[in-house]
């Protein structure tokens, strides 16, 4: 197994590390049972994410793809934050290995939860479709 | 500074094995069942390795058999050993829940071939009770398989009494002494062993060279067929380098054997201090039956591979029994057998020292750990869980 000079930088020095007092939203997922836990705070303002920060309890790739993934939905509206696939993370990160692809679907599915979070405590109407996910289970 | 602090995986090949095993590339390069000279002068440099191996484990030369390495080793007596005594309808095999895979996954295979497994619990200090052994045999049992010292944890088995009771009800036992083997003292005829594996890669030998001990009398089955090398009980040309090699490397550590493991427990036992220090860090397995340089903890609220890979960063090589690490989505099957939680386990890390560290190299990875856990817990909202439990 190796990870590439992108995971590692993010990794070693992981961008967006941190928690927001005063989050719209935030996004729990994983347990710690399976060893990664990705928690998203989102800072919203007129429907665009001002401020990201994560805490995560994981190995490096959970690291860094919580890493890349705020700098992706930093920033942007809403509507392209929900768009974000597990697979233009991986793209992103260059890669990841395969026993790893699963850290790439946490760090989607903790933004995913974090907007729900934004919603529901807005009373802002949504797809319940959109925010269907599996639990993350091994 | 670098530190390398990960020789239960492998070890570097000492001078001692190098220098031994040089001549045979060019000058001893023949094939050891030729007949002429040059094919002698190899035969008996396979012969002198064999008689310094038997005799680091008090064994009969004519009872040792070179192999592959530890795995080979395992498959071929627990195969062995599991068809022979089929003949005679025993099909049952007793071996503990922390073996090596290397043994485990072998049991699998048997299991899918119709016989019974017993696997024995192995408690919090990562021990084996003799008395459950004596409690698992069965008239139909074939085998019992224990290792003699744990890889992850380092926890040293009590062989000679378990050795005792196979022999009292007649039953065959197998060790895998990959760990033990030039690390501890080990005497097959002492701990009442019938058949042992070790490898030359895990004291300063050769990585893809182990032996097989099998006591005179056990007509174990071949695993590997095809020519008449190890009296005809394992096929393939003589890897003679990679035996001279392993043969040197051993007597090298038995020789020094008590001046190194007095410099190890010296050195674990520093180490492990400065670790504990760690808020809610904790030792896996026993503390004193131990290998003389295996240092196993967990620390809580951070994972495994992560510290790791930011020891890496500091110079620091070791290991991890993490899900992550292991390549599957579950943490060690040590660690879960000792009783360690899921979330606890995927939190540990083993150092595991050779007499080529220093104090200096401890007090380094002692000063190194703590900041990073720290980083790595300010990040963790598991840990921001357990402090919250924790105030409650």
């Amino acid at each position: 197994m190796e990870y590439s000079e992108k995971v590692m930088e993010h990794f070693v020095n992981p961008h967006n590390v941190g928690k927001l007092d005063d989050a719209d939203g935030i996004g729990e997922v994983g347990n710690a049972k399976c060893g990664d836990i990705m928690k998203m705070y989102l800072k919203i303002e007129n429907e665009i994410i001002t401020d990201v920060k994560f805490n995560t309890y994981g190995c490096a790739s959970a690291i860094a793809t919580s890493s890349i993934a705020t700098d992706m939905i930093k920033g942007q509206p809403l509507s392209e934050a929900l768009k974000l696939t597990n697979k233009a993370v991986v793209e992103a990160l260059d890669g990841l290995p395969a026993v790893k692809i699963h850290c790439s679907v946490l760090a989607e599915q903790a933004i995913k939860a974090a907007v729900k979070d934004y919603y529901d405590k807005n009373g802002i109407e949504y797809d319940a479709e959109m925010f269907k996910f599996e639990e993350h289970h091994h | 500074m670098k530190v390398y602090a990960d020789n239960a995986a492998t070890t570097k090949i000492s001078k001692v094995a190098l220098d031994a095993m040089m001549p045979c590339f060019q000058e001893f390069y023949g094939n050891p069942s030729s007949l002429h000279s040059v094919g002698q002068d190899a035969f008996h440099k396979v012969r002198d390795a064999r008689n310094i191996v038997a005799e680091c484990i008090n064994a009969d030369p004519n009872d040792v058999y070179f192999s592959s390495g530890g795995s080979e080793s395992d498959n071929w007596a627990i195969k062995g050993a599991a068809y022979l005594m089929a003949k005679k309808g025993k099909k049952h095999i007793i071996s503990s829940k922390f073996e090596h895979h290397a043994v485990l996954h072998t049991l699998n295979a048997l299991e899918k071939d119709g016989f019974e497994i017993t696997l024995l619990d192995v408690y919090e200090n990562g021990l084996v009770k003799v008395e459950d052994v004596k409690n698992a045999i069965r008239e139909d049992t074939a085998l019992v398989t224990i290792m003699y010292a744990n890889n992850e944890i380092g926890t040293v088995q009590p062989i000679r009494e378990i050795g005792a009771v196979c022999r009292e009800k007649g039953v065959l036992f197998h060790t895998d002494a990959v760990q033990a083997v030039g690390h501890i003292p080990v005497d097959v005829k002492a701990d009442n062993i019938d058949m042992l594996s070790l490898s030359g890669h895990k004291f300063h030998g050769p990585k893809g060279v182990g032996a097989l001990y099998c006591k005179k009398g056990i007509r174990l089955p071949n695993l590997i067929e095809g020519g008449a090398q190890e009296r005809n009980r394992r096929a393939g040309t003589e890897n003679v380098p990679a035996i001279v090699g392993m043969a040197a490397a051993l007597k090298d550590a038995c020789d020094n054997m008590e001046e190194n493991t007095k410099k190890l427990i010296s050195m674990r036992e520093q180490l492990i201090d400065g670790i504990l220090k760690v808020e809610r860090s904790r030792i896996n397995g026993d503390r004193e039956h131990r290998l003389p340089g295996n240092v196993s903890v967990c620390f809580e609220g951070v994972e495994g591979e992560s510290l790791l890979l930011y020891l890496d960063l500091m110079g620091i090589s070791a290991s991890s029994g993490s899900a992550c690490t292991s390549g599957s989505l579950d943490p060690s099957h040590v660690l879960l057998s000792i009783g360690l939680p899921h979330e606890v386990a995927h939190g540990s890390l083993r150092l595991s020292l050779c007499e080529e560290n220093t104090p200096e190299e401890m007090e380094y990875i002692i000063e190194q750990i703590p900041p990073i856990i720290n980083r790595l817990r300010d990040m963790s909202p598991l840990w921001e869980k357990i402090v919250k439990e924790g105030n409650n």
